[in-house]
């Protein structure tokens, strides 16, 4: 496969560029590929790396899944109905609108330094987003087929499985892919900010020791994660939803 | 199977101001075949889609064996309106309550011959094909009315010839009052017991003509062409109107 050959010269170009840039330079700031990749090694020996990136992992899911399930509700519910949505854009302008460092500080300063502070913080910030996806979605579904159903007297639960939900899907992937991405950066502000794990922790001490190589390891070992995600669980669902297309 | 009688006073769109359908009075008897012959937009999927339930803004009434109550409808739009995300027999088990219906949906799959296409996805499906299917899936529920909106339409001459015999074999297996918008005479006289013109917005009943060739004879083209031709002839009326 020429394309597969092209990436891996592309990542090749990558590494070597960086290597060229950190042989010349010199410095403690830019260390080479290889000082990263024993870095990475040592840190997963000592089981910190794994520790952090798990307790982070652990966060993203929990409110990835909270902010995804709460979006998709009230985005369909805002574009299905008219008077709910013209009601409540204004909420929605001002919520996407909030810088995530505010909402961060708010949730910490009125609910304390806890968990679920963290969490909430994490979902706010990534729920308007879902809602104006979703809600987009919804006012493009087919209203012949709409019609369709309720000729034929489709139960709302039928409707929203067979009807509504496989057009939404190129929605919901957009949001899930999109939201795995903001989520991610957001939660290691909030770690930074008010918990005493996970990588934005970790990223916070590094920092105050200019440690740039576990810095990068720690990088390296979260894009990959998420690259596995995408391989993972993404990209197969993405092709099993989309095989009737032809 | 029930009778049904349609009284719609007025339907007015709140985009336009003259009525679309005024003083409108129809009645089906059980078992018919009626065809609604009139021009295009002069509002006959707007009434289908008030007996469909599906338009509630209208002065008017629909009695179902003298009740009030909706009747159970087998609607063929006039775009076939599968979920192309499901496969042939999918679309036809959806409509169905209860799981039971395999042996119905087997020998209706057969007499559209679409036995072997069941399993494919609709998007997939020509257009032939999918009429097929929304026909199949409107008889499938065993409806009290089967409402059908120029199903034929946009269909190339033999594929339309073809699925109206496939409809007419299956109609005369499984009685339906039915309900069929046309603007094609020809096919109207193929299909109907009795023809209903339409004048145009607001819409209005011109004439009722009972069809009086017998149903082995419809397929002959000599004897539709000729009542066409006297049908025209008698009631100038209509020839105005197509």
């Amino acid at each position: 496969m020429p394309n597969k050959g092209l990436s891996f010269l592309s990542a090749l170009l990558f590494l070597a560029v960086w290597q060229g840039l950190s042989s010349y330079l010199d410095s403690n700031t830019l260390p080479t590929p290889a000082t990263v990749a024993v870095v990475f090694w040592k840190e997963c020996r000592s089981g910190e790396l794994p520790f952090h990136l798990g307790v982070t992992l652990l966060r993203l899911v929990v409110s990835f899944i909270i902010a995804m399930g709460l979006g998709c509700a009230i985005g369909i519910l805002l574009g299905r109905n008219k008077k709910l949505d013209v009601f409540f854009d204004n909420w929605l302008v001002i919520f996407l609108n909030v810088p995530a460092l505010v909402t961060i500080i708010l949730c910490y300063v009125w609910f304390g330094l806890v968990e679920a502070a963290a969490i909430l913080a994490v979902v706010v910030n990534k729920l308007p987003n879902v809602i104006v996806t979703i809600r987009e979605g919804t006012r493009t579904l087919d209203p012949d087929l709409l019609a369709m159903a309720r000729c034929y007297r489709f139960s709302r639960r039928k409707t929203l499985i067979h009807v509504i939900w496989p057009q939404l899907h190129p929605f919901v992937m957009g949001a899930t892919r999109s939201g795995l991405a903001l989520i991610w950066k957001i939660i290691l502000v909030v770690e930074l900010l008010g918990r005493s794990n996970g990588m934005g922790y970790q990223l916070h001490l590094f920092f105050q020791m200019f440690d740039v190589a576990s810095i990068l390891a720690y990088t390296v070992a979260f894009v990959s994660v998420i690259q596995l995600i995408e391989l993972t669980i993404l990209k197969p669902l993405d092709r099993k939803s989309q095989q009737w297309r032809r | 199977m029930v009778d049904i009688h349609v009284t719609i006073n007025n339907k007015t769109f709140a985009t336009v101001k003259a009525p679309t359908i005024a003083d409108f009075k129809l009645s089906l008897n059980s078992g018919e075949f009626v065809c609604l012959v009139g021009a295009s937009g002069c509002g006959k999927t707007t009434l289908l889609n008030i007996i469909a339930d599906l338009d509630h803004d209208y002065d008017g009434d629909i009695l179902v064996d003298k009740q009030h109550k909706i009747p159970k409808i087998g609607y063929i739009f006039q775009n076939p309106r599968l979920l192309p995300w499901r496969t042939v027999r999918e679309n036809i088990e959806l409509v169905l309550e209860d799981q039971h219906a395999a042996s119905t949906i087997d020998a209706l799959l057969e007499t559209m011959q679409l036995t072997q296409h069941q399993h494919v996805y609709a998007d997939r499906l020509s257009l032939g094909m999918s009429r097929r299917v929304s026909i199949i899936r409107a008889f499938a529920i065993n409806p009290d009315i089967l409402l059908m909106d120029e199903p034929f339409v946009s269909l190339d001459p033999p594929t339309a010839r073809q699925v109206r015999a496939l409809l007419l074999q299956l109609w005369q297996h499984r009685p339906h009052t039915v309900l069929f918008v046309t603007h094609d005479l020809r096919e109207a006289i193929i299909l109907a017991d009795k023809l209903i013109f339409l004048s145009a917005t607001p819409m209005q009943i011109i004439s009722e003509i009972s069809v009086p060739i017998p149903r082995h004879e419809r397929h002959n083209e000599q004897a539709v062409e000729t009542f066409r031709q006297q049908l025209l002839n008698d009631h100038p009326k209509i020839s105005q109107l197509l």
